[in-house]
């Protein structure tokens, strides 16, 4: 292979884009030897099992990933924004709208909510740590290098150009030479295996490690949805994984699964992605229900109402996510029947998810609702979500899918759905929650401006393209002429997503300046919260609490407050807690040069790498690690500090 | 205030899209009867939606006025409420009640559209084999013994059977103003059942992402009076050149094509991937193999 076939080359973004990564790489190796915090990134992050450090860590990743999503995104907006425009080419608008699916999919929105449940259910439950803390970083740092594997693509050997959904046989090797899809394969697979890990990990810590007296029925909401959400994780991920497993082979070991002839079937993988895929958005929208259900709670002051149908609902909404999957291929020429069996069972989805619409508005029924900036985002999220709700019964209907399928109006009901469900959830949480984690409040005024410019800047932006939709445009074209009358409505989708690109930097501006100048907060509970994460002190110390509370009712905090109640008894007990260790990021350092030589099939050095995996592996089966106890006195100590003036 | 501007925004795009019908959208501009089955069913779908989200929206109006904190009574507490069964169910059943009208209707049009269209049902077909590499679309009379690159003609009321399969990755072939779209794939065959009524230039189009030109993948239909499409088929009998086997092997090579004619069809050599051509055979031969036999049988079903 020659050189400028490994890198990607002639086109001055991309150009670009080494220079930056170049120069980045050299600032962070820089001021980390000249500040000397080598041993700190090490000891404090890189080797860390703490859950609430592991969740920081895939919300930082999440939001670089939003970037370089929003990026892809805005380059999409602008190529279309005028007829004919040269902005980019074919073959370059086909990588950039393929790897903004992956990346916000997979690589933005499952590691922003991961990353919420890692920082928030331990504490919701009263856990000290998730149940297998070790598994967690192994989890994280597949899925970094995954991601990080899959952003390579970018310069060295050419990104996936198949769209997300990868079909064959136009993913084959046949009509996509380049390695881009090898990519696809390898780092889906890598991360995809440390999300499975995520699900059994998460329905282990809340089957098994709730406060005493937190029956399932006492449970937040969060908790919840979390639950169902590791049921989904662990029976629809395997479905990637073989999947995955099996476009690899096609791709570069000449078997013919997918393949047009030898009796392979294009169809079969479009069968197995979806089976995986349709559950998929259940996983990133049943965590942003649990979200809303406790933020709406806590800025109307009252209880969830319906609880138990909520309950229901959402289990409802897991089996059913199993049994809609053709309803993204109506037009593969099934015959009535199949059609109108999976046309109903989508549409029953609608009635759980109506459910839980009416729930939420009747909390706020008698509440008294403060306009915070979580709040903002949970209120918006109800007009705006039911109009994804509303046309994704449209297009569940088969007849009229004929006409719909694969348009822009498809293409506008999705991010109708991911973006107010979403997106706009894991907002809401990242404010809810930030507090709990660095002892400080997101400056209320920024956040906002943020949320008006996001959420208004939605609105411009996706609306137009259900109307687009409707008068025949399809996704994916990197052009149109003229003639077609496409050009208005899509430059007022590009001023939308200008509108969203200020509001998503209002929101990062806000770190900064929170950071530096926003009033700490002393009392643990900033928002006067109801669950037991805000009875802790911020930033939570590491051993969450320093006596396990006991629940008798759901709201168990809330209660104690107001009955001036004390949730815990006893005297302190020193902590069993789990020790920092090297092997996961050691392990993901490998998995990624495992990929990494796997994309170019340079099979003896992807074998090295993979004996480094299987060596780390077979590290902690014969390693003896019992962990640590945290004695009485130090505990004393750290909370005295704490909670300052309040003990 | 946040959900007026909703609501009014939505009414206003509501009104734009339904008074679309005699201009502009092409959904909403059918000239076939398939096609105007499916536009009336949208319709419908919308105003139903329409009345949901008027629901939700009204309600969330007066629970965002009524109930803000700024309005309330400093000592105002919240009271506990559980929940209400009756309210509940209520918004469990008329959801059902909803999903029930739409799912009737839903089999009822799919049916509908997926057979041949009832007012021509004692009507033989013409069938035109359309077939698509990257990135352009074959269309193959068989009958007529013709073949076109990049256009289709067809003649005004009479029932088109087009059969569908492709020489590369799946497509899906759309003519918006005419019926719904459906995938073409290199392993099967399947069919999609229309009439034209009004005679004029729609356009048709790929639907499916099939790599670098695909934004170019289009054709024109041209539907003509049965007068015009037979002078037409003649003309191109007399005029045009016969396609060879050499000829058409470069045409399914991947390009960016304009129109083509032909005096003789692939189909002689390159046969569709149907009845004994289909890409799978499950166990012994006698069984049925391709797919537009299963939906024949399961359209038997429905009749």
């Amino acid at each position: 292979m020659k050189w400028d076939e490994f890198f990607v080359t002639g086109e001055p973004m991309i150009y670009a884009a080494m220079v930056s990564i170049v120069l980045v790489s050299v600032a962070i190796v820089g001021s980390l030897t000249y500040f000397k915090k080598w041993g700190y990134l090490w000891r404090n992050w890189l080797t860390t099992v703490d859950h609430k450090k592991i969740g920081v860590m895939y919300i930082i990743a999440a939001l670089l990933m939003l970037f370089r999503g929003g990026v892809d995104a805005l380059l999409m907006r602008a190529q279309t924004a005028v007829p004919e425009n040269g902005l980019l080419d074919g073959q370059h608008y086909n990588e950039i709208f393929t790897t903004h699916g992956i990346i916000m999919i997979l690589f933005m929105a499952m590691p922003f909510i991961i990353g919420l449940m890692n920082v928030v259910i331990p504490l919701q439950i009263g856990a000290r740590d998730v149940a297998f803390p070790r598994l967690n970083a192994v989890s994280f740092w597949l899925f970094f290098f995954g991601a990080m594997l899959l952003n390579l693509s970018f310069v060295i050997g050419g990104s996936p150009d198949a769209g997300w959904s990868a079909y064959f046989p136009l993913a084959s090797t046949e009509f996509s030479p380049t390695v881009g899809n090898n990519y696809y394969s390898l780092s889906l697979q890598i991360a995809g295996i440390g999300t499975l890990m995520t699900g059994i990990n998460f329905l282990v810590t809340i089957l098994k490690m709730r406060a005493p007296g937190m029956t399932l029925m006492k449970m937040p909401m969060f908790t919840w949805s979390i639950l169902i959400t590791s049921v989904i994780i662990i029976f629809a991920f395997p479905v990637l994984t073989v999947a995955l497993a099996l476009m690899m082979l096609d791709r570069q070991f000449g078997t013919q699964f997918f393949a047009m002839q030898n009796g392979g079937m294009d169809m079969l993988w479009a069968n197995l992605f979806w089976v995986w895929g349709h559950p998929e958005v259940y996983i990133v929208i049943l965590p942003a229900f649990g979200i809303y259900s406790e933020i709406i709670s806590t800025f109307a002051r009252k209880n969830l109402y319906g609880y138990k149908s909520m309950v229901v609902s959402m289990v409802a909404i897991s089996l059913l996510s199993f049994l809609v999957w053709v309803h993204h291929f109506y037009t593969m020429g099934h015959g009535v029947m199949v059609n109108s069996v999976f046309s109903i069972t989508t549409m029953a989805i609608a009635v759980p998810t109506g459910v839980k619409i009416f729930n939420w508005l009747f909390t706020l029924r008698k509440g008294k609702i403060s306009f915070t900036s979580p709040m903002l985002y949970a209120l918006a999220f109800i007009p705006i979500f039911t109009i994804g709700g509303v046309t994704g019964v449209m297009l569940a209907m088969a007849s009229a899918d004929y006409q719909y399928h694969n348009t822009m109006f498809l293409v506008a009901h999705f991010h109708y759905v991911l973006i107010p469900g979403t997106v706009f959830a894991v907002i809401a949480g990242y404010h809810y929650w930030f507090p709990k984690v660095f002892g400080f409040r997101l400056n209320e005024k920024l956040a906002k401006w943020a949320f008006w410019f996001i959420a208004i800047s939605f609105n411009v932006t996706f609306f137009p393209l259900f109307i687009l939709g409707l008068n025949g445009m399809t996704r994916r074209m990197y052009t149109y002429s003229a003639s077609t009358g496409y050009g208005p409505l899509n430059m007022l989708s590009m001023v939308g997503a200008v509108g969203l690109t200020i509001g998503f930097l209002l929101l990062v501006y806000n770190i900064y300046w929170s950071t530096r100048y926003a009033k700490r907060d002393t009392t643990g509970d900033p928002w006067d919260g109801r669950s037991l994460e805000w009875s802790t002190p911020s930033p939570v110390p590491e051993y969450n609490f320093a006596k396990t509370p006991v629940v008798t009712k759901l709201d168990a905090f809330w209660f104690s407050k107001k009955e001036n109640t004390s949730l815990t008894e006893g005297e302190y007990e020193p902590i069993h807690m789990p020790n920092n260790n090297g092997q996961p990021f050691i392990m993901g350092v490998a998995f990624f040069f495992f990929g990494f030589f796997m994309v170019f099939s340079w099979w003896i050095p992807a074998i090295i790498a993979g004996l480094v995996v299987l060596g780390a592996m077979a590290y902690r089966t014969f390693e003896k690690d019992h962990g640590h106890h945290i004695p009485v006195d130090e505990i004393e100590r750290t909370e005295k500090a704490l909670r300052g003036e309040q003990s | 205030m946040k959900a007026k501007w909703f609501l009014l925004s939505i009414f206003f795009t509501l009104s734009l899209i339904l008074s679309g019908c005699d201009n502009s959208l092409l959904v909403f501009d059918p000239k076939g009867p398939q096609a105007k089955t499916l536009s009336d069913t949208i319709i419908f779908s919308i105003i139903m939606m329409a009345g949901i989200l008027l629901v939700v929206y009204i309600l969330f109006t007066f629970m965002l006025v009524k109930y803000r904190a700024s309005k309330m009574d400093d000592s105002y507490e919240p009271p506990h409420e559980e929940g209400s069964k009756w309210l509940e169910i209520t918004w469990t059943i008329i959801p059902i009640i909803i999903v029930i009208v739409l799912s009737v209707v839903t089999v009822r049009t799919t049916s509908e559209v997926e057979s041949k269209p009832v007012a021509y049902a004692n009507d033989k077909p013409l069938v035109i084999y359309a077939s698509s590499s990257n990135w352009k679309w074959h269309f193959s009379y068989p009958e007529e013994g013709i073949e076109t690159v990049n256009y289709v003609n067809i003649p005004e009321d009479r029932p088109v059977e087009f059969r569908l399969y492709s020489f590369g990755p799946i497509t899906s072939f759309w003519i918006p103003q005419l019926a719904g779209q459906k995938y073409a794939m290199s392993d099967m065959v399947t069919k999609i059942n229309l009439a034209a009524e009004i005679p004029g230039s729609y356009i048709g189009k790929n639907s499916n992402f099939n790599g670098k030109d695909f934004a170019h993948m289009e054709f024109e239909t041209q539907v003509m009076t049965e007068k015009d499409y037979e002078k037409w088929v003649e003309e191109v009998k007399e005029t045009a050149p016969a396609l060879t086997e050499s000829e058409f092997d470069e045409l399914i090579e991947p390009s960016v094509l304009g129109r083509k004619t032909y005096s003789s069809t692939h189909l002689e050599f390159s046969p569709a991937p149907e009845g004994e051509h289909a890409g799978h055979h499950h166990g012994n031969s006698d069984e049925e193999t391709d797919s537009s036999h299963h939906m024949d049988m399961d359209m038997e079903d429905h009749k």
